[in-house]
Order: structure tokens, then C-alpha cells, then sequence
């Protein structure tokens, strides 16, 4: 039996959690086609989700590729179906990147699960986002390489924390409905063992009758608690916590059945939801606005 | 002895000779053990010049890796050897993280600017702060002329220039007190 599961039109951080709502009752040796025919857009955190979903199925899904052309250029030209055709069964359109002047993509999708990997995304984010930073976002020349540690930071928490590979994905673009300034954003995914099961593999540590995902969301991102007892650890999200702050960004991570978030003046997202659907690893996106200046 | 430390060096020794960026865990650790290799062929007492000029990005990670750990261990009882230190080719994005992480475990460093001033960076309470400035002012001084120039309590001096010397920022010699980078 197959499962068929609709992609939403917009498929992002929020829409997502439609997907992994009728995902999480489906038995993971079943097998689940997700159907993207009619998806219009999709951001970082939607695509890298995705491929974390088929990381997480014993039985390889099965995904139909967006009708719209102009999408599926789009998507090719974020590399995701180039890592996409090894873990999903692909059906429908085959599509090809054109160019296009609306979104850039700063960083295709890039897989990351070692330290190496590290160096090459910020080897690569470095050469290509300075000069749209500073030019698109007017954010601070000096501000560049706060955002490739940002980036660095990210990506470690998926070597050091997750147990296996995840991916990483960077693109501007225009976000007209809630801001209508451009955005650079940043998503990390990864299926691996979470905050909570990451922080309990401490030695030694005593678990709150009120242990469960959100709290271990708490104990990571807002108090820079880490699975290891050297006191330097947990210094990374706190980093990234300390950069967005300084550039009025926001910050979100998922794990588990729980999402936490660091949530600007021009968001109205919650900081913090529970109980929701289960989504094994963690999953995380960092959003960076254009700055406004008195011109 | 004045030994001179290039981070880039190091690190493309040690890791990757494609890599000009301090970043991960990894990383910063292989770098700090071939700092430490080469402090290890050095004399008893060395004052070492930690050389980030041709370093791209440094995350905090790394600068944890590298600097504090390195820090840390000097600066402790049961160090291997007397070893000073001084960070010289710190830009403002370097300086970012390291801050952020000297913040976190309650150290400074001796930082050298391009026109060759120095400045402490970090944790440092304000004594310590006024000591350490006035041994800048006067170059090699005596704990008593250190003392009236800082405005500090003779009974004191000792205990802040002790602390300012366990924790790598000056040093003693021949029978003074000398800020670390002074004597370059």
C-alpha cells in the first residue's frame, strides 16, 4: 500500500508540518509518494526537508516533481534533485535550472556530515554572499563573515550532534507577503537523534520531571547546554543566537515533536511549540532580513 | 626566546593545505596540537607570537579550540612549561569570536595591533586592568612603582601582578614585571 501525501503550494517552514502530520501515522516501512505536482515555491527549510523525510523511511518514497516549469527550474537550480534521485523514486517532469533574477541561490543544497564539509560551505559562502550581503540586504561589509560562522556554527551541529549526514541550503529572495524586503536564509536539516537524545547521551546528567523535547530545545538554543561536559561547548548556537540578535533576524529550530524560536519584531511566530508531529534530527533555519537604511 | 606561531601555516600543515579558514572543532584541536609541538621544542620559558594575519574566517568553535584551551592550559598550576603568549593579525570578525569565547571562561589575551600597541582582550577585573596598563606606561617596573602608578594598595600589588602573570599577561623578569608583547 501506498500512502500519497500532497506537497502544499508553498512549501516552507510553516506548511511543512502538514506534511509531517499525515507523515507520522504512516508506518515507516510503508511505502509514501509525496506529491509536489502543484507546488508553486518552496524555501531552503522545505527542500532540505524533504530529504530528510526520505532519510528517515526504511522503505525508499517515491516523490512527483512540481508541474511548474518555472519551480522545477528553481529546484534544479538548488541542486535538490540531483541528491533527491538517489533517495527518492522519481516521477513526473524532469526539469533544468535557468536563471532567474528573483531568487539566488547562495549555497546550493550540500550534504554535510564531517568536518570537511564544514570548510567547503564556508569556503563556498564566503566567495559567493559578500557581495550580495552588502549590496541586496545593505547589511555591514564586516557582517559577511559573521555569517559564514553562523553558517559554520550550523552545520557543526549536525557533525557533532545528529550521528549522521544532513544537509544545508542558503538562498536570497524577496519575501513580499510578510516583510517585503528581501531575505537571505539559511536551512539545516539533518534526521539524526535530536536535542533530547543528544543531551541525555550526557554523562551523568539528571533528567527533570519535565524532560522532553521543548525543554531540551530550552537547555540548547537559549542556554547554550551541550551533551559534552567541556564548559567551551554550546558556544555555537549561542553564537548564532548573538548574530542574528545583532541583525534583527530569526531563529528556528525543530527536533522531535517540538519547535523553538527566536522570534524578531516583525514575526509573529510563537517561541516556543509542543506536541507536534513527531521528526526524528533537527531541523533548522536562520533568517536574515534586508537592512533599512535612510537613503 | 621570541618564537613566532602563523596560524595559516599550521593549519595547512596540520589539516588541509587547501584550507585558509579556523573553523570546526576538529580543526581548531589539530591546529592547538601543532601549536603545542611546536612549544614543546621550545626552552623552559618562551613568549610565543600566535600570528592570525593570513587567516580567513575563525569561528567560535575554533576559537575555543585554539585560544582558550590553549590558555587554559598555561595558565594553570600544572602547565608543561612558561609559556606567554601574544595574539598578533586579529581582525575585527577574529576578535569577534574570540571575545565571545575568553567572555565565556573568564580569560584575556594580549592582542597587537598593526601599528604594533597592545591591548588587553577579555575578562579582566579592573585592578588587574589598572596594573596592567600602568606596566605599559612604564615598561619593566617594580611591584612598588606599579603599585603607586596603578593607585593600587601596596599589600595588593602582589596579588593582582600574580594573578596578571598566572594568567599569561605580563611576566616577570629580572626582578620586574613586564606586559606581555613589550618585549617584542
Amino acid at each position: 500500500m501506498t500512502t500519497v501525501i500532497n506537497l502544499p503550494p508553498s512549501l516552507d517552514e510553516r506548511t511543512f508540518e502538514a506534511v509531517l502530520e499525515h507523515l507520522a501515522p504512516v508506518p515507516l516501512d510503508e511505502k509514501v509518494l509525496l506529491d509536489g505536482r502543484h507546488t508553486r515555491w518552496a524555501s531552503p527549510y522545505g527542500l532540505t526537508a524533504l530529504l530528510t523525510v526520505a532519510q528517515t523511511r526504511a522503505e525508499k518514497p517515491a516523490l512527483v516533481s512540481p508541474e511548474s516549469e518555472e519551480t522545477g527550474s528553481y529546484w534544479a537550480r538548488t541542486g535538490f534533485f540531483k541528491h533527491a534521485e538517489e533517495l527518492f523514486e522519481m516521477h513526473g517532469t524532469t526539469h533544468r535550472a535557468r536563471a532567474s533574477g528573483e531568487s539566488d541561490v547562495l549555497l546550493e543544497i550540500t550534504p554535510v556530515a564531517k568536518s570537511e564539509d564544514v570548510h567547503e560551505v564556508v569556503g563556498r559562502i564566503q566567495q559567493k554572499s559578500a557581495s550580495i550581503l552588502v549590496k541586496e540586504l545593505n547589511i555591514d561589509a564586516k557582517a559577511t563573515m559573521g555569517f559564514a560562522m553562523t553558517l559554520s556554527e550550523a552545520c557543526q551541529n549536525i557533525v557533532e550532534h545528529a550521528g549522521r549526514g544532513g544537509w544545508v541550503a542558503v538562498q536570497t529572495y524577496r519575501w513580499q507577503k510578510r516583510l517585503g524586503r528581501r531575505v537571505v536564509v539559511i536551512a539545516v536539516c539533518d534526521a539524526g537523534v535530536g536535542f533530547r537524545q543528544s543531551l541525555e547521551s550526557a554523562q551523568g546528567r539528571r533528567m527533570s520531571d519535565r524532560w522532553d523535547d521543548g525543554m531540551a530545545l530550552e537547555e540548547a538554543v537559549i542556554r547554550g547546554v551541550s551533551r559534552f561536559r567541556d564548559p567551551g561547548r554550546g558556544q555555537g548556537l549561542a553564537g548564532v543566537r548573538r548574530y542574528i540578535g545583532r541583525w534583527d533576524g530569526k531563529l528556528s529550530v525543530r527536533s522531535g515533536t517540538a519547535r523553538i524560536a527566536i522570534v524578531p519584531s516583525w514575526d509573529e511566530d510563537v517561541p516556543l511549540e509542543e506536541k507536534l508531529p513527531p521528526f526524528p534530527g533537527a531541523q533548522m533555519q536562520i533568517t536574515i532580513p534586508e537592512r533599512i537604511t535612510d537613503r | 626566546m621570541i618564537n613566532h606561531i602563523d596560524l595559516s601555516t599550521v593549519l595547512r600543515r596540520t589539516v588541509c593545505d587547501l584550507y585558509s579558514d579556523l573553523v570546526t572543532r576538529p580543526t581548531g584541536a589539530a591546529v592547538r596540537d601543532g601549536i603545542e609541538k611546536q612549544l614543546s621544542e621550545l626552552g623552559d620559558r618562551s613568549l610565543t607570537v600566535i600570528d592570525f594575519s593570513h587567516v580567513g574566517l575563525l569561528d567560535y568553535s575554533c576559537a575555543d579550540e585554539i585560544v582558550a584551551k590553549l590558555l587554559m592550559r598555561y595558565a594553570d598550576a600544572n602547565a608543561p612549561r612558561d609559556a606567554y603568549f601574544l595574539f598578533r593579525g586579529v581582525s575585527d570578525s577574529h576578535l569577534d569570536a574570540i571575545e565571545t569565547v575568553l567572555e565565556r571562561h573568564g580569560l584575556a589575551i594580549v592582542a597587537q595591533a598593526e601599528d604594533g600597541t597592545v591591548v588587553l582582550v577579555g575578562t579582566v577585573d579592573d585592578p588587574e586592568r589598572r596594573a596592567w596598563e600602568a606596566m605599559l606606561r612604564l615598561g619593566r617596573a617594580m611591584a612598588v612603582d606599579l603599585a603607586r602608578e596603578a593607585e593600587i594598595e601596596p599589600e595588593q600589588v602582589e596579588r593582582v601582578l600574580g594573578a596578571l602573570c598566572r594568567r599569561r599577561l605580563a611576566m616577570e623578569l629580572d626582578g620586574g614585571y613586564v606586559v606581555v608583547g613589550a618585549v617584542t
